[in-house]
Order: C-alpha cells, then sequence, then structure tokens
C-alpha cells in the first residue's frame, strides 16, 4: 500500500494535466485533520460523484461531524475523480486517496458511501475498484475495510446487496454511533469478517445483506425474502432521530468554485402533504421542525465559519413549516444589510410565496420557480398534488408583477394513466402562463419549463404502477417540444435512457447485481451524466445475464406482489400504500396529514420515540397511551405477509 | 480604508486559480469579520484587487492583494486575525494600511522573480545546463510561438541564473502585454516544467 507522501509526489505530476486539479487536493477551510497514528477508528466518508457535487451534501456533512467530534474516531472525504483524472490516477498507479491526508482508502477501517440517487451505482464499484478493493463482499475479509452505504436509493438496497457489507436505513445521526462501537469492539476482541456482519444484523436500521436469502417465482416476481440466520431481523426498520439535532455550521469551505458554494440549514425534516410520486416525501416520515430561533442562530454561526455569499433554507415544503412568516421576517431582519443570496426553495404555489421570496431578496433575481409536477386537474388528483389553475395563474401574475421576468414551472410526464390530452396540458399551462406575462412585461417576459419524466419509485403509492416506454416517453415529449415553439419559452427535459435507468435500479431486484457490474465492465459510470452515458453497455450487461430490462419498468404489479424491498421498512404500511394507489385511479386526493391523521403506520413504528418525545416540533398526533405491542402492524411487514 | 496584504500561498491553495483565489479572499475577509466593500449596482461585487494573477501550479511567497472596507479597522493583531481563518497553504506575511486612492497595483507591476526548483542534476547536466543558460542569454532574440502568437521570448527576460542549491533564478517583465512566463524559459532552455516547483518571490513595482 502506497504511504500518503507516496501519493502525493505522484499527484503533483499529474496534477496539472488534468481539469479543475483544486478538487484533487483538499486544504479546504473547515476540514478536520486528526491524528491518524492516535486515532483507532478511521472512516472514509465517500460522495461517488465529482467533488463539485459532492462536497456541498449535507448529509455527509453530519457524518463528518458526529464522527469527527467522537475522540476515537476520525473522518476524512474522498469523491469520484472526473474521467480524466480517474485515467491518470490509474495510470500513475495511485488509488483513490482522502482528501485529509492522503491515505489510501484501502488503509480506512469503514468506508462509508452515501447514495441518494441510483445512478451513481457504477460509480461506487468504480471507487471500490480504484481503491484497490474487491468489489463484492464475499470476496473481502479482515484485511479491507468495512463497506456501508445509506442515503434515499437504499430504501430499496437489493440491486447493490452484492457489494455493500451493510445498508444503513434511514437517518444516519445515531445509527453511525452504533456502526462504531461495533467496529471498535470487534478490532479490540479480532473479530473475524464474518462474526462482525452478524454483530452488525442487531443494530437496529442496518440491514446485512449477506444474511438474506431471496426465492423468485417462475415468472421472475420475488416469492419470499428470509433471514438465513437465527438473529437477523425479518424486517430492518428504518432510524430516525425524535428531534432534530443541532445542524452543521462548519461546512467545508472549497478553494475551487462548485455547484453549491452555500450554507444550508435543513428547517424542516420530512413532508406531510403526500404528493404520490414523491419518494423523499413517503420515506421521510415524521414531519420534524426545528425551532425559529435554532435556525437563525445557526445560519449566524455558520456564515461567520464560512464566509459564504449564499444561505439555503432546505425543506420539502418550506411552505408548511408552522412558522414560516415569522422565520422569514427573523432571517430578513438579521441578514439584511450582509450582501447575501438567500433561498428558500419549494413554496406552494400561492400569492403569500411571492411575498416571502420577495422578502428575503436582497439583489435583483430573474428567476422564479414552481412546481406544479402536474397541468390537467385530473392529473393533479391522481398524484395528490392538488392546485387549480385559477391559483397557479394568480401567482404567476402577481411573480410577473413584482418584477421577476422568467417563470420556472416544473412538470413531470409520465406518470400512471396520463393520455396526450394530460401532456398538451402543460403546454397549454405554459402558454397561459406567458400570457399573464406578456401583459405585464410584454416581450420581457419569459416561461422556462422543466419536464422531467416520472420514475415509479419504491415505498410509494405508485411503486405498483408501470413506466412508460422509450417510445411512449418520445412521443410525449415530441408533443411539448411541437407545442412550445415560443422564443420566450425554453423547455428542457431529461433524456429516456436516463429515465429508463433510473427506474430498472429504482425497483430492481438482487439479480441487477450481476446487471450493475457487467455495465460497468463494459465501460458504464458517471451514469448521471449525459454526456457519459453508456446505454448500450447497459443493455449489453441486461442480454448478457438473460435478463429483460421492461420487467422492471413496463409492467404493472400485482396487488399482491412481494416486492424486493418488502423486508425494508421506512415505517409506512404497504397496505395504506395500496389504499392510496386505489384511491390514486379513482382520483381521489387526500388532505395535508396535519389536519388529519390518515394511519400511515409511521406513528405506530415509532410509538415508542413520539412518547419519549412529545410537542408540536413533531406534526404527528401525540402518544400518551402506555407502551403495548401492535401485532397488525408486525404481521403485515412481514415480507412473505398479507 | 484600504488594506495592502502580502501573502504566500503554497501546497494544495498551489491549484487554486486566480479568480477562485479572489473568491477565498472574500471568503477570508468576511470570516475575519471586516467591513469589506462591495461595488455599487444590481451584482455588487467586493472590492478586492490582486496585484498579479500567478498561474496554476505555481507557488509564491510574494502575493499581494488590496482589500477596500468600509471602515476603518484597528491594524493591531489583524495579521493572526486574518491568519486564524486562511485556508491550508496561505500564509499572511504583512498587513498594512495604504492610501485609499493610491493607483492600483496592477497597473504599476514591472516585473516578477521566480525561483525554480529543478530535478536533481549530475555534474554534467548541471555544465549542460549552465552553457544552455549562457546561450539563451547572449541571443539578441529568441523567437517564440504562444497559443498561436508569435513573440520574442529574450526581452522579456531581465536575469536568469543558475544558483548553487540547485534552482534557477529568473527576473521576468511582467508589464501588460509583455509578459515573461517561467515555463516558457524552461522550455527554452530544454526543461519540461511538470518536473519542476516554480515558486514566484518577489513582485517588482515602479515608485
Amino acid at each position: 500500500m502506497l504511504t500518503p507522501e507516496q501519493i502525493e509526489t505522484r499527484l503533483h505530476r499529474i496534477l496539472l494535466k488534468v481539469q479543475k486539479p483544486g478538487r484533487y487536493v483538499g486544504g479546504e477551510y473547515n476540514r478536520v485533520v486528526k491524528s491518524w497514528e492516535d486515532t483507532p477508528l478511521k472512516v472514509a466518508l465517500v460522495f461517488p460523484d465529482i467533488y463539485d457535487i459532492g462536497v456541498s451534501n449535507v448529509g455527509l456533512k453530519i457524518l463528518y461531524d458526529q464522527i469527527n467530534q467522537r475522540p476515537d474516531a476520525l473522518a476524512e472525504r474522498a469523491y469520484a475523480p472526473w474521467v480524466d483524472m480517474e485515467a491518470e490516477m490509474r495510470r500513475a498507479g495511485i488509488p483513490l486517496y482522502s482528501l485529509e491526508t492522503y491515505h489510501p482508502l484501502a488503509a480506512f477501517d469503514l468506508i462509508g458511501f452515501s447514495l441518494p440517487y441510483e445512478t451513481l451505482y457504477t460509480n461506487t464499484l468504480n471507487l471500490l475498484d480504484l481503491a484497490g478493493l474487491p468489489l463484492r463482499s464475499a470476496d473481502r475479509d479482515e484485511r479491507h475495510p468495512l463497506i456501508i452505504a445509506g442515503g434515499h436509493a437504499t430504501t430499496n438496497p437489493e440491486p447493490m446487496h452484492a457489494f455493500i457489507d451493510a445498508f444503513a436505513i434511514g437517518e444516519g445521526e445515531e445509527i453511525i454511533h452504533d456502526i462504531l462501537n461495533m467496529l471498535r469492539r470487534s478490532k479490540e476482541q479480532g473479530w473475524s469478517r464474518l462474526e462482525l456482519l452478524r454483530h452488525l444484523t442487531q443494530i437496529p436500521g442496518l440491514y446485512v445483506p449477506r444474511f438474506y436469502e431471496v426465492a423468485y417465482f417462475e415468472d421472475g416476481t420475488v416469492r419470499e425474502i428470509r433471514p438465513t440466520l437465527p438473529e437477523a431481523p425479518k424486517v430492518i426498520t428504518k432510524r430516525i432521530v425524535a428531534k432534530l439535532p443541532p445542524p452543521p455550521t462548519r461546512f467545508i469551505v472549497p478553494n475551487v468554485e462548485t455547484v453549491h458554494n452555500r450554507v444550508s440549514v435543513e428547517i424542516m425534516r420530512g413532508c406531510t402533504r403526500g404528493c404520490r410520486f414523491c419518494h423523499a416525501g413517503m420515506i421521510v416520515r415524521p414531519v420534524r421542525e426545528r425551532r425559529v430561533e435554532e435556525i437563525v442562530q445557526a445560519a449566524e454561526e455558520a456564515l461567520q465559519q464560512t464566509g459564504f455569499e449564499e444561505l439555503a433554507l432546505l425543506s420539502l415544503s418550506s411552505s408548511d413549516y408552522s412558522h414560516i412568516v415569522e422565520l422569514v421576517e427573523a432571517i430578513s431582519q438579521r441578514f439584511h444589510d450582509r450582501n447575501l443570496t438567500i433561498s428558500l426553495p419549494s413554496l406552494r404555489i400561492e400569492t403569500v410565496s411571492v411575498d416571502l421570496t420577495e422578502k428575503l431578496k436582497q439583489h435583483r433575481s430573474t428567476g422564479f420557480t414552481l412546481a406544479p409536477e402536474a397541468a390537467s386537474e385530473r392529473m393533479r388528483r391522481i398524484i395528490n398534488k392538488y392546485i387549480p389553475d385559477e391559483q397557479i395563474l394568480q401567482t404567476v401574475r402577481e411573480i410577473y408583477r413584482r418584477g421577476w421576468t422568467t417563470i420556472k414551472l416544473y412538470f413531470i410526464i409520465g406518470y400512471p394513466s396520463e393520455t396526450l390530452e394530460d401532456v398538451q396540458a402543460i403546454a397549454d399551462l405554459c402558454q397561459r402562463v406567458l400570457a399573464e406575462g406578456r401583459k405585464v412585461l410584454g416581450m420581457k417576459a419569459k416561461v422556462h419549463a422543466g419536464v422531467s419524466t416520472f420514475v415509479p419509485k419504491p415505498h410509494t403509492p405508485f411503486q405498483w404502477a408501470s413506466c412508460d416506454t422509450i417510445e411512449q416517453i418520445l412521443a410525449k415529449q415530441d408533443l411539448l417540444k411541437r407545442s412550445l415553439r415560443d422564443r420566450n419559452i425554453k423547455l428542457s427535459w431529461n433524456e429516456p435512457q436516463e429515465t429508463l435507468l433510473e427506474a430498472w435500479l429504482s425497483r430492481g431486484d438482487r439479480r441487477l447485481a450481476e446487471v450493475i457490474e457487467s455495465a460497468w465492465r463494459r465501460g458504464a459510470r458517471f451514469d448521471a451524466w449525459g454526456e457519459q452515458r453508456n446505454f448500450q453497455a447497459w443493455m449489453e450487461a441486461f442480454a448478457e445475464h438473460g435478463l429483460d430490462p421492461a420487467f422492471y419498468t413496463h409492467r404493472p404489479r400485482r396487488a399482491d406482489e412481494v416486492f424486493p424491498w418488502d423486508h425494508i421498512s421506512v415505517g409506512v404500511r404497504k397496505s395504506y400504500l395500496f389504499q392510496d394507489f386505489r384511491m390514486s385511479l379513482e382520483g381521489q386526493s387526500r388532505i395535508d396529514c396535519r389536519q388529519q391523521c390518515f394511519a400511515c403506520g409511521i406513528l405506530p413504528t415509532f410509538t415508542d420515540l413520539r412518547r419519549q418525545n412529545p410537542g408540536d416540533f413533531w406534526k404527528c398526533p401525540e402518544v400518551k397511551s402506555p407502551a403495548r405491542p401492535l401485532p397488525v402492524l408486525q404481521a403485515e411487514l412481514t415480507p412473505s405477509g398479507a | 480604508m484600504r488594506l495592502r496584504i502580502t501573502f504566500a500561498k503554497r501546497g494544495p491553495l498551489r491549484y487554486t486559480g486566480h479568480l477562485d483565489l479572489q473568491r477565498n479572499w472574500e471568503r477570508i475577509i468576511r470570516r475575519a469579520g471586516l467591513p469589506l466593500a462591495y461595488s455599487q449596482g444590481f451584482h455588487p461585487h467586493a472590492r478586492i484587487q490582486l496585484a498579479a494573477a500567478l498561474p496554476l501550479g505555481f507557488a509564491s511567497r510574494a502575493e499581494i492583494v488590496d482589500i477596500f472596507l468600509t471602515q476603518p479597522v484597528e491594524l493591531d493583531h489583524l495579521k493572526e486575525k486574518l491568519q486564524a481563518v486562511c485556508p491550508a497553504g496561505l500564509e499572511i506575511l504583512q498587513v498594512e494600511a495604504v492610501e485609499e486612492n493610491a493607483p492600483a497595483l496592477q497597473t504599476r507591476l514591472q516585473a516578477a522573480e521566480y525561483r525554480v526548483t529543478l530535478p536533481s542534476l549530475n555534474a554534467d547536466a548541471q555544465r549542460e545546463l549552465r552553457q544552455r543558460i549562457a546561450g539563451l542569454l547572449a541571443a539578441p532574440s529568441l523567437p517564440r510561438q504562444r497559443r498561436g502568437k508569435d513573440y520574442d521570448l529574450r526581452p522579456l527576460i531581465h536575469e536568469l541564473r543558475w544558483l548553487e542549491d540547485g534552482s534557477l533564478f529568473m527576473r521576468l517583465s511582467a508589464v501588460e502585454g509583455a509578459t515573461g512566463r517561467p515555463e516558457e524559459v524552461l522550455d527554452a532552455l530544454g526543461i519540461p516544467w511538470e518536473e519542476t516547483l516554480i515558486e514566484r518571490i518577489r513582485l517588482i513595482f515602479t515608485e
């Protein structure tokens, strides 16, 4: 294994041959460098996309802080080198290394991958390979770091089961300590890799795929998923923190420009709206809010400690934050004269949102973003995001009137039961919005329509739905392109290949592990990057393993189908999701569950936690009854049950 | 108030380019809590002036930046205060206050001195290098091309010496439109510059 000094010497010979070498050297303000020799537990946190995107990831920042605060552990970072750098590294024999101390990743005890989206899977394999580690969990032993992964994509961990030793399901703040404590015991007692993995199954929320077996029906659907160890849980329920801990403030300040150079403060976690297409809205329940003073204080501290000129207040649905007006008032008062850009994304489509945004605005900005997601009222009921057209038009009128010239509208095509009329409605709505703008601004008014394509996600009501074929997607995109020929309307869309790739992997089973590995061997990586995508490699990989990609995408699931992810619980009942799916097909919507609890299952899953943490920061009803088991729920969550 | 800060740039920061360095300075000043001045207009920008762009990959112990503040600040301990909020590789050497409306440093820049660390050479190679230096300096002109443009390198070289410690010293013109680049000199000497470490050691201004 190379020493950090050897790695550094080799690096300096190649860095000036690659684009943006500042990505690969570290040294940023607020990074944490602890003593390698004196710290027993060494963790490498990896975001498997380029530095420019990964460095601002808030999830990894939280873990970085959690780990580095422990006297017995250190956390360092690594990102995917861009293709030019990867080629130079391989040529120079430089393995993947950490930015803090230039140690090769293979020298760490634990490597944690963040997997927020599926198109990072081939990169993950590529990085394991670049680190000189065996790709497969079964081929690694005590000499190798333990490989864990977490993040939204891991709510269906199965396609990556062969490569990752353990998946941390849900929120990472607490489970990371359980894992480190177990690792420490393992080192002290000299456990074998197998012994360590067995012990890891005892950590709630940690899924060790090696100890589970999947049986299939002849048609390729799952018959049963069962643990092969008596002590392994049948169902792995996600972890949550009852109360959001203080937000991170010492953000890494990159020495080169990246995508987001900003302070991000999470104001609330979870969402009560229940939009049926939304993965995050289903898997990040329940809603927990931070107090206004805590947010303002954290923003103040973080701005001081980073010097950033941008502040983002993050949540899945800012308008639903209980004290939003008070928060905006407090933020604007405190920070109005500091030459900052303050953003509050994910606002509801209503005129109040225009007031809120205007209050935070310090410089002229040209674009205002709204996400109607669907354009026909029928479709809005299907996806459970109901907004009357008149409300949208009233809002855009107000936006143009207050001086914004461009309105960005986000839509999704490809929902279940969507027709070409629903797609045409998107074009019509864009025209109507532009017409409103022209009344106020004349030819200066612009509309930017961002139209992505729907991918059914696990653990959502649409997990039973089939996905559009390439031909269907192309026909819909074509209709939009023809109907939106106005020089003041800009249309952008996703390539259908990217959508399909995401769709296979989102609801894939264990057999896709072979496909992912083959695709990677055939050159697939950076699948989220249009110019790098290698669709051919994926098609060949499916063919090589005799699997039909359409099985994963264009197939409506049976009502009683066992899904590959049924042994993973995000706390929301499958029966609830199915009921919601049925309601969707009938065009019935549900109101915000802050107003009425629909018993999605999250509360019974975390009854004890809720009981121990009463108060209105948690937006589910309080639990006052004494603890009792919930047999109905247990039975239902059994993978082969129902 | 206008602060003039002399600083060294080395280590990982060598790979941060000119524009990114400017951004870094803006954030350093904000972290230090100093009242940074901004230009007027729709897109205000921080009033920060770097004396001379340092090419990517070069180290320096003689960079200078002028920072404009909206209010005067105490100079006592300012150097330490700034150093405490700098990224790795940036070392503050000197902080002073200068005349608010003094001319911009860029306009007064005359020449720059560099020290180039070479891979170790044996006696023969050293002798050969010294001969090549002498040849270069004796040439009446050194016609070269850079980015498709013809130019003469010779008048841009004010001084070029081989030092006993195995490094090269050069003083090159740094007047706008006539800037000598150390890597061009190295190339003219037949030395691949990727294998060297170039450090800027002094900026020379007109009075």
